[in-house]
């Protein structure tokens, strides 16, 4: 089955980004997959590839990273959460005169329609820090 | 895309976070996608509905406008879980819309998808 997650939790505060991240790459070994992660609320700070944690604690960054290249997952992030905590873009930095970007690579920037549309197009959706 | 019925249910009071807001911004998209969208109102939650909120002191936008334009993007359906009224005093009288009681677990029975905010 294609999964949609929504993570609403940031990282390293909430238990939700780290559950949906294991839950997403466990998936696979159970022949499903995790279609789309969309990222609303304090969700969005997952997508900041400034994100730096020590050594000894997962790193999320590469591992949301390593989930999108090995599995074709959409990182879908709702573009008005993220605009207004931070997290934007080449493109966006640009248009609001910002000196940098901060959205990591395999992350896109999208509007909340995509919620409802991976909601209403995949098999299951699952809810992470609500 | 096939018409689904989505079922908004929001658990946070309409202050102190963005919670409801965000639910809220979700069941008008929803709405405007041309999808059936219910919301159901839990715990804490029952409080968006209270009549006479002001803005909130820190800057926010409050979420009163947005129940006062749900007609206009045909989402008719309020539920309300009653015990969550009792338990913090309120009554319908108190409320700014009409709601209707359902019982919680028959309601999300009835929708293909339900966000939880």
């Amino acid at each position: 089955m294609n999964y949609a997650l929504i993570v609403y939790g940031a990282p390293y505060s909430q238990q939700a980004a780290h559950s949906a991240l294991r839950f997403a790459e466990a998936l696979p070994h159970r022949g499903h997959r995790a279609a789309t992660v969309f990222f609303y609320h304090d969700g969005i700070y997952n997508a900041t590839r400034l994100m730096t944690p020590p050594q000894d604690e997962p790193n999320l960054r590469q591992r949301w990273s390593l989930l999108a290249k090995a599995h074709n997952t959409s990182l879908l992030v709702c573009v008005a959460s993220a605009l207004k905590r931070g997290i934007v873009d080449n493109k966006e930095a640009r248009r609001h005169g910002l000196d940098g970007d901060s959205l990591a690579p395999e992350f896109e920037l999208t509007g909340l329609g995509q919620l409802l549309d991976a909601a209403l197009t995949h098999d299951c959706v699952v809810t992470f820090g609500a | 895309m096939t018409s689904k019925r989505i079922l908004i249910v929001l658990r946070h009071a309409p202050h102190g976070s963005s919670w409801s807001r965000e639910g809220l911004e979700a069941a008008l998209v929803g709405a405007a996608l041309g999808q059936e969208v219910s919301l159901l109102f839990m715990g804490d939650g029952v409080f968006t509905l209270c009549s006479e909120q002001q803005v909130g002191a820190l800057g926010q936008k409050g979420t009163a406008p947005m129940i006062d334009v749900l007609p206009m993007y045909d989402i008719e359906r309020l539920c309300v879980d009653e015990q969550a009224l009792i338990a913090r005093g309120l009554e319908t009288k108190d409320l700014m819309v009409a709601i209707e009681y359902v019982d919680p677990a028959e309601l999300i029975a009835e929708h293909d998808i339900v966000l939880t905010f």
